[in-house]
């Protein structure tokens, strides 16, 4: 329904405005926050006006968390995960939608289920298989046959480890398919009748077509990838692999330390410019992959 | 070139069965169409020649090779479909020569080929632009060609001219029909549309509800229409029907009270027999109410159609189309007589729908009669 009149729309416009403000003001504040002095940023009611130390306290911040390397290693795995739950997504969304196995709808059901299952549920199972990859195998190996394998490999203190657990995909997936529906079947038929085979038509029609799709699920995964905390955090021992926001933790004052809340923001700040650069950078197909699909 | 041989296809999902038992055989370097109601079968049938459909029962062989478990690409046909299913991303040039490029054929000769393809169908100015960008003839064009580039033994068409407006629609049919002239490969063409089948066609298949109901040229199919269905389903305004029994004395039969007589031989109904009337439109014909050998019949409503007009008549209840030239202007309400030729009279048994009178020497006198 649209209707125009001056006092909905001035509603309206006020409506917006506050959610604005309330989704901008956490911002503002945490860029403030990073340009005052340890003095200003603790004196009550907190100054909404911006210091002049910005440029020391962004510096104070990289050095004490190390942000080099940890953003490095978030920058890494970051790509990675997104990377891999595209290639994933766009393959097991393939195989459920073109292939008539008889078993293809529960399969799909039974990733569908997952994405009531967030990686939180699951973390200590997963930090099991991770520090010992084998195990089931070896554990069905040794049922089966009685034969004790000594295989091993550990995800541990690895890229592997904190890319591997966060590349399965149900949201991934569930996108792809809905794309992938949306095709007429004739396209895929007249591939066949061009001599396409499944994998070919999977390249040369599918994956260009998807183009916006996988933008948009691109930018959705990096950010969620970005923001892991509880993964790396317990997959990483050794300072080599911290990811930026393990790092963060390092930034925020504890219980016997000076208030530096100065310095925490302008860490945070730090960290949060990548992802933003990547949602601005692709929010234009982020919006028309997820609301239509272009014909 | 090649011919196609299927024998007693059968179609069926589940319990469903689609297709009940297909035998046909198309020539090499024929035009055959199949035609039928919506959910005949016909696509289905066209599928399975593909080879994206499954054959469930039955054999389908291309060029004596039986192709019931060959893929799609080993079966050397291509396909034209309904909504013509370009690959949007790809230009026209990509699009015609996909099924090059997948062959691996060089680049080099590709070009060639597409060019010339492109030239056959009439895009050379088009090969840059997306599908997207096209008219909805012009997408057809890129669909035919890429058919085409590929040099199949056979065509297969899907309704290909139904999203199309319907001048453009006259004119792709024309130029179809031009190509499998210059092409000559086998070629099966599917439509619900009757003027499409009947003006391409070299050979007609008319089917309904999984069964072939009458393989012809158009002309017999039209002239001795095998079954009931067929003569209600060819021709435009439809053939009309009433149902009567044949009297005793087995020439006549009875139409409000009229005899209305049809011929001493009668082909194989008897007396006694519940059987279909059928007559064209264009056959009947309306002269002054009273004359000799006329029904007497009212004029319910008049349909202009510029180059002629159609009459309907009432008889006992039942509407009566008449096909006219321009002519005699009938005012609706009016009486007037209605003469239905015999030698254009079908007769169809009313239990079976087969035709009955299916003896081609019958040579038949035109005679209504007012019963006593």
């Amino acid at each position: 329904m649209i209707e125009r009149t001056p006092i909905l729309n001035a509603v309206t416009y006020f409506i917006m405005f506050l959610g604005l403000l309330l989704i901008l003001g956490p911002f503002w504040m945490i860029f403030a926050a990073s340009t005052q002095s340890l003095a200003e940023v603790n004196t009550v009611p907190f100054n909404f006006m911006p210091g002049t130390d910005f440029l020391h306290n962004v510096q104070e911040a990289w050095h004490r968390a190390n942000l080099g390397p940890a953003l490095f290693n978030s920058l890494v795995t970051s790509l990675l995960v997104m990377t891999g739950k595209i290639i994933v997504a766009a393959l097991s969304a393939f195989a459920i939608v073109y292939f008539r196995s008889p078993l293809r709808h529960f399969f799909f059901w039974m990733v569908f289920l997952t994405l009531m299952l967030p990686l939180e549920v699951r973390v200590i199972p997963t930090y099991n298989i991770a520090a010992d990859v084998f195990e089931p195998v070896r554990w069905l190996i040794q049922t089966l046959t009685g034969v004790e394998l000594s295989l091993q490999w550990n995800l541990l203190n690895s890229y592997s480890g904190l890319v591997l657990p966060l590349i399965a995909t149900a949201t991934g997936t569930f996108l792809y398919r809905q794309f992938y529906m949306t095709l007429p079947d004739e396209l895929a038929e007249a591939a066949k009748m061009d001599g396409a085979r499944p994998l070919r038509f999977f390249i040369d029609i599918l994956l260009p077509l998807s183009r916006t799709n996988m933008l948009a699920l691109a930018t959705i995964m990096f950010v969620y990838a970005w923001n892991q905390y509880l993964w790396p955090k317990l997959m990483t021992t050794e300072a080599d692999y911290q990811t930026a926001m393990v790092a963060m933790r390092s930034l925020i004052p504890s219980v016997n330390s000076l208030p530096e809340w100065n310095i925490s923001m302008a860490g945070a700040l730090i960290i949060m410019l990548p992802p933003l650069t990547v949602v601005a950078v692709l929010q234009r197909w982020f919006v028309r992959g997820l609301v239509s699909t272009e014909k | 070139m090649a011919e196609i041989n299927i024998r007693d296809v059968r179609k069926s999902y589940g319990r469903t069965q689609i297709l009940h038992g297909v035998d046909l055989d198309f020539k090499s370097g024929e035009f055959v169409v199949i035609l039928g109601p919506s959910g005949c079968g016909k696509s289905t049938l066209l599928r399975m020649i593909a080879g994206l459909e499954e054959i469930s029962a039955g054999e389908i062989s291309i060029d004596g090779r039986v192709v019931n478990d060959l893929e799609p690409r080993d079966r050397g046909c291509s396909m034209v479909f309904q909504n013509y299913a370009l690959y949007p991303h790809m230009n026209v040039a990509a699009n015609i020569g996909y099924a090059l490029k997948v062959a691996g054929v060089p680049r080099a000769e590709r070009q060639r080929r597409i060019a010339e393809t492109a030239r056959i169908v009439g895009l050379e100015d088009f090969l840059d632009r997306k599908p997207a960008q096209l008219s909805g003839g012009q997408r057809q064009r890129v669909a035919m060609g890429r058919a085409i580039i590929r040099e199949p033994k056979v065509f297969l068409f899907d309704e290909p001219l139904s999203n199309l407006d319907a001048k453009l629609r006259v004119q792709m049919r024309v130029e179809i029909r031009r190509l499998h002239k210059r092409l000559s490969a086998t070629s099966v063409f599917v439509t619900h549309d009757q003027v499409e089948a009947m003006t391409l066609a070299d050979r007609l298949i008319v089917m309904n509800k999984g069964h072939v109901e009458q393989v012809g040229t158009p002309l017999e199919i039209y002239h001795r229409p095998r079954t009931r269905f067929v003569g209600s389903f060819i021709g435009s305004p439809a053939m009309n029907f009433f149902e009567s029994t044949v009297a005793a004395d087995g020439n006549f039969v009875l139409l409000d009270g009229i005899r209305v007589a049809i011929d001493a031989a009668l082909g194989s109904a008897n007396a006694g027999n519940a059987v279909a009337i059928g007559i064209r439109p264009e056959h009947c014909r309306l002269i002054t109410a009273g004359t000799a050998n006329s029904i007497p019949a009212v004029v319910d409503f008049v349909e202009e159609l510029g180059a002629g007009r159609i009459v309907h008549v009432e008889i006992d209840g039942q509407d009566f189309a008449v096909a006219m030239d321009e002519g005699q202007l009938w005012e609706a309400g009016s009486t007037v007589g209605l003469q239905l030729p015999a030698q254009h009279i079908h007769l169809f048994s009313l239990e079976t729908g087969l035709r009955l009178d299916d003896v081609p020497s019958l040579k038949r006198t035109m005679k209504t009669t007012v019963a006593a």
